[in-house]
């Protein structure tokens, strides 16, 4: 069978770049699959959990939005953040966590509240990537 | 002739001033490495987020998003200009003021008015003494930057442009060539301009993307996010090149004082020679009076 070649890229680094039979990946308007032999697709992604099946084994990887490329067998995700699950510091994010729900709480005026929810949601991203 | 203890006093001088530098440079040239490296893993996400939206913007027409847009008739000008926060650098932070005073002068001879955002000591400290005004400055950061400045940094100018308040945003900033050569380069950041052309749709069998979502609803994610990779590979140049231009800086002094220190040796041992021999003197003729007693 044919190989799909996926990649992972940050600006601080190559996250990965590995050979796997099949990767799901959150897009803004839902998850989305990706099989080889898959048409050319450019994708938007939303914050959180996308995961890679190679033969039995699914591992998952957290990305903070960014975009896929799908194209010649190869998919290549941009991410301004992404770790691998097992790479995951879960005291930071909990801690992450925990701060952005203590500023959504106050409600000062001054709180940048988009900023805030954003930042929810990558703790949250994190911290379920982190626990499959 | 100075005294043999003063010029003794002046070579340690110039040994700890050379053990100084020696340092600096070799500092400079470490961090260099680490600057250099971080260039290299940020090429791959630079270029394909280049091919990417040259793309997505080759299939929609320039009105698209406001950060594309060309706005007439152009009253303010916003300067991001970069530069270390140290000196002892050689000419680096004043070819990069210059160029940035250079656009900016030219800017408002067109009767435009000009505002900075600074990112280094140096240039903040330049635009405080100059007249122009300063809408904010980072100093400070160059020693630990992430791509985190550089989105505060696009999301800040995407914000003034798109507003109006900013009708074109420059980025003057340090080019890495080599390690010898380093150009203060003045970039245009906004309206974005995608370099379409070669990837353009001459190549035959180019693909056919399906989009998810819309084209230009991609094309709003990922223009911001192209402004951040552009100014974050602004930043990285311009770190590598300041410690280039360090290092080269720190040789030239080292190597100046090892000169030193060899003329100042020179002296010490011509002056040793002569307190010497005036000595001899005086001994030979207090021998010779005593004789002819």
């Amino acid at each position: 069978m044919e190989g799909l070649r996926l990649e992972i890229v940050t600006p601080d680094k190559v996250v990965l770049q590995a050979d796997v039979d099949y990767v799901g990946a959150p897009g803004v308007d839902g998850e989305f699959g990706v099989l080889a032999g898959h048409i050319p697709l450019l994708a938007a992604l939303s914050i959180g959990g996308m995961y890679y099946r190679q033969g039995v084994q699914t591992r998952w990887a957290f990305v903070s939005g960014g975009f896929a490329e799908v194209a010649d067998n190869k998919v290549t995700v941009l991410a301004e953040a992404a770790e691998l699950a097992d790479e995951i510091d879960v005291d930071r994010a909990q801690q992450a966590y925990e701060r952005a729900k203590a500023r959504l709480e106050e409600q000062r005026p001054e709180t940048d509240i988009m900023r805030a929810q954003f930042a929810m949601r990558r703790a949250l991203g994190r911290i379920s990537t982190a626990s499959r | 002739m100075p005294s043999l203890k003063d010029v003794k006093l002046q070579i340690a001088g110039v040994g700890k001033t050379k053990q100084i530098t020696k340092a600096m440079g070799m500092v400079a040239s470490s961090k260099l490495r680490g600057a250099q490296s971080r260039i290299e893993r940020f090429r791959p996400y630079a270029e394909k987020f280049g091919q990417m939206l040259g793309d997505l913007a080759a299939r929609t027409d320039g009105a698209a998003h406001p950060l594309l847009q060309v706005h007439d008739r152009p009253k303010t000008t916003v300067i991001l200009l970069f530069s270390s926060d140290r000196g002892l650098c050689g000419g680096f932070n004043v070819n990069l003021i210059t160029a940035a005073q250079h656009l900016a002068k030219a800017r408002e001879a067109e009767g435009r008015m000009v505002r900075f955002l600074c990112v280094g000591r140096k240039a903040r400290d330049a635009v405080r003494k100059s007249s122009w005004e300063l809408l904010d400055a980072f100093p400070d950061v160059m020693g630990s930057f992430n791509f985190q400045l550089a989105a505060h940094l696009g999301n800040r100018v995407s914000q003034l442009y798109a507003s109006g308040e900013a009708d074109e945003v420059y980025l003057v900033y340090s080019e890495f060539v080599s390690m010898s050569r380093q150009v203060a380069t003045t970039m245009p950041l906004l309206p974005v301009v995608p370099a379409t052309a070669e990837t353009g749709e001459e190549t035959p069998g180019a693909t056919e993307y399906v989009y998810e979502p819309k084209v230009e609803v991609l094309l709003s994610e990922l223009l911001p996010r192209y402004v951040n990779v552009q100014i974050y590979r602004g930043l990285l140049d311009t770190s590598a090149s300041e410690n280039a231009a360090r290092m080269a800086a720190m040789d030239n002094a080292t190597r100046n004082c090892d000169e030193l220190i060899e003329s100042l040796t020179l002296l010490y041992n011509k002056t040793r020679q002569a307190s010497i021999t005036n000595d001899l003197m005086d001994i030979v003729g207090g021998a010779n009076a005593l004789q002819s007693q």
